[in-house]
């Protein structure tokens, strides 16, 4: 029986992937996910495995394109304005339909912004990012324990689906420390297969590529891609709702529906009504059974580390059943537990 | 009666879609001998780049994946490093190696990455219709420099042998041309090299082939191999700039 252990959340993701099984690891410098990559440094050579630190994060991103082409469990991780230059090979990833894992512990943005923890990276994430017509698994990971066993699984989803699967953390997650129960450790997965590039010895030759010229194949691919994607929202989509009876929702997504949980519990103290509807993947975005819940409350508050951005999906959900209402703290700050209670005080009039 | 010609093993047999006149054949030809020869086709992973090359994984039987424009070196070393049993190969042009891509093939080499590097160079983007690349000669019209390269304007070509060959870790870096068959034949050995360093876990391996590209030049071919021979060799001189064995210089 294994105890639980202190560890920083960057530093449990990490430790969570090679736990998986992880044969290889590219990355570069950003804040604040830099204990991520020096935790590879050290452990992923010691097991006899890949560690490169790439001249860029569009290197460190190829290099993952290359060794998932083989079919070896391999990831990065980066944060907001890094993973903004990995999006042209992700989109060739998911074109070309290879699985790996990519850690975002997002940051304050547009542009080098500041390295405070922020939410501003969730349309990026959602919407694909790159170019094309493609969506990913994207898992929000709300604590470090949460962050540890989603990553464990991630390489597991993405395997059996051939797609990139995003973590997407931010500076709160990825710097805070905290008590976890790591998994337990799986041998490297280093085989291809069954489709990677290994060598054509006794069969035909294989190709990893996204190009598709004759007439009518891209098209067809692309409504493939959204038939793998129609399998994955039926099978994979997570969401927590933490109460059945309550007059506001909350729906909040990562270190926001920390807060949030807090606030409803001051909530409580004060006779209100009130439950965290959290999606667990924020892509799938869990439609259905938000508008499900939501047809209980009086009302729906979004809360965000941005400007609004999540609140496009729960107004989707929604579809205007009750009224949605948003605070967001965008800048790389977060609001307080106090600014929920009053902003739900507020709403409730 | 025995063969004494035939298609390597380690090519199909597609018809290619290069131009008459393309070096790209020829040089497609001669990777595919270097792997048969010395028992590479199956442990072979080929990267492929963003331009006329695009499509090795038609002509190559070996397993190929299709790097994004410029970023095949990156590739080749993911795959190198999760799989050191592998035969892992890059395939690129002017434009993808020494311009988009001159930030990942420097690093590459510069970390020695046990790959084999075959660089095509024809002095223009060839796919896209002939636009001044990176390679392009002082003076040579393409269709971004209408009125001929100004150095002053647009830089001076790279001698990517060259820089390759300065760089500490690389271990064989050499310059061949796809003119005339006696240096085709000298083409293939340096290709070989490149590919037996691998094979013998030396290190980076790097061999730019100097190419026609008769159909943007607006040549025919023979006019495009005087070009090469006359033209290009005097701007990239032929020759071995690095080779950690000391061999035949």
């Amino acid at each position: 029986m294994s105890k639980k252990v202190l560890m920083k959340g960057n530093e449990a993701i990490a430790e969570a992937s090679i736990r998986a099984g992880l044969a290889g690891y590219f990355g570069y410098p950003i804040t604040p996910q830099n204990e991520f990559t020096s935790y590879m440094s050290y452990h992923m050579p010691a097991k006899g495995r890949a560690f490169v630190q790439a001249e860029s994060e569009v290197a460190a991103i190829n290099m993952v394109y290359g060794a998932a082409a083989t079919g070896c469990r391999v990831m990065t991780s980066s944060s907001s304005p890094g993973i903004a230059l990995m999006q042209e090979a992700i989109s060739y990833m998911c074109g070309a339909e290879v699985p790996a894992v990519i850690v975002n512990i997002m940051r304050g943005g547009p542009g080098l912004g500041n390295i405070g923890p922020s939410q501003g990276d969730y349309n990026q994430a959602t919407r694909g990012g790159g170019n094309g017509d493609y969506k990913m698994i994207v898992y929000a990971p709300s604590t470090v324990q949460e962050a540890v066993d989603l990553t464990y699984n991630a390489f597991d989803v993405a395997d059996k689906y051939k797609i990139p699967v995003f973590i997407l953390g931010d500076g709160a997650l990825g710097q805070m420390a905290e008590p976890v129960l790591l998994p337990e450790e799986k041998p490297e997965m280093k085989g291809d297969q069954g489709w990677g590039l290994s060598g054509a010895k006794g069969r035909d030759p294989r190709a990893v590529m996204s190009l598709r010229l004759a007439e009518g194949e891209l098209r067809k691919h692309n409504w493939d891609l959204v038939s793998k994607f129609e399998k994955i929202t039926e099978a994979e989509t997570k969401y927590e709702l933490t109460d059945t009876d309550y007059d506001v929702l909350i729906a909040a997504f990562g270190t926001s529906a920390r807060v949030a949980k807090t606030a409803i519990r001051q909530l409580k103290e004060q006779g209100i009504k009130a439950a965290l509807f959290r999606p667990i993947t924020i892509c799938p975005f869990p439609y259905a059974a938000l508008a499900e819940a939501a047809k209980k409350a009086k009302k729906v508050l979004v809360a965000e580390m941005n400007t609004g951005q999540m609140l496009f999906d729960v107004k989707v959900a929604v579809e205007g059943a009750v009224p949605v209402e948003f605070m967001g703290c965008p800048g790389g700050e977060s609001f307080s537990p106090e600014e929920i209670t009053a902003k739900i005080k507020e709403m409730q009039g | 009666m025995s063969i004494v010609f035939q298609k390597p093993e380690s090519l199909t047999e597609k018809t290619t879609i290069f131009c008459p006149g393309c070096s790209h054949g020829i040089i497609h030809r001669l990777v595919g001998e270097a792997l048969d020869e010395l028992e590479l086709r199956e442990t072979a992973v080929g990267v492929a780049p963003v331009g006329c090359a695009v499509l090795l994984y038609e002509y190559f039987r070996t397993d190929i994946v299709e790097a994004p424009h410029g970023r095949a070196p990156a590739l080749a070393t993911g795959i190198k490093r999760v799989r050191p049993d592998l035969t892992v190969f890059s395939y690129q042009g002017d434009g993808d190696l020494a311009s988009i891509g001159m930030g990942e093939i420097m690093h590459a080499a510069n970390r020695g990455e046990m790959i084999t590097v075959i660089f095509v160079n024809n002095a223009n983007y060839g796919m896209t219709g002939g636009q001044m690349a990176p390679t392009t000669l002082p003076g040579q019209r393409t269709t971004t420099t209408p009125t001929g390269r100004d150095c002053a304007a647009h830089g001076s070509p790279f001698r990517m042998a060259e820089i390759m060959g300065a760089l500490e870790p690389v271990v064989y870096s050499a310059r061949v041309s796809a003119a005339t068959p006696a240096k085709i034949m000298k083409a293939k050995r340096a290709i070989k090299k490149a590919f037996q360093n691998q094979k013998d876990k030396k290190g980076f391996s790097f061999v730019e082939v100097l190419s026609t590209c008769p159909t943007n030049w607006g040549m025919t071919p023979l006019d495009a191999v005087q070009f090469v021979e006359k033209d290009m060799e005097a701007y990239y001189p032929l020759g071995v700039f690095k080779d950690a064995d000391g061999g035949d210089k």
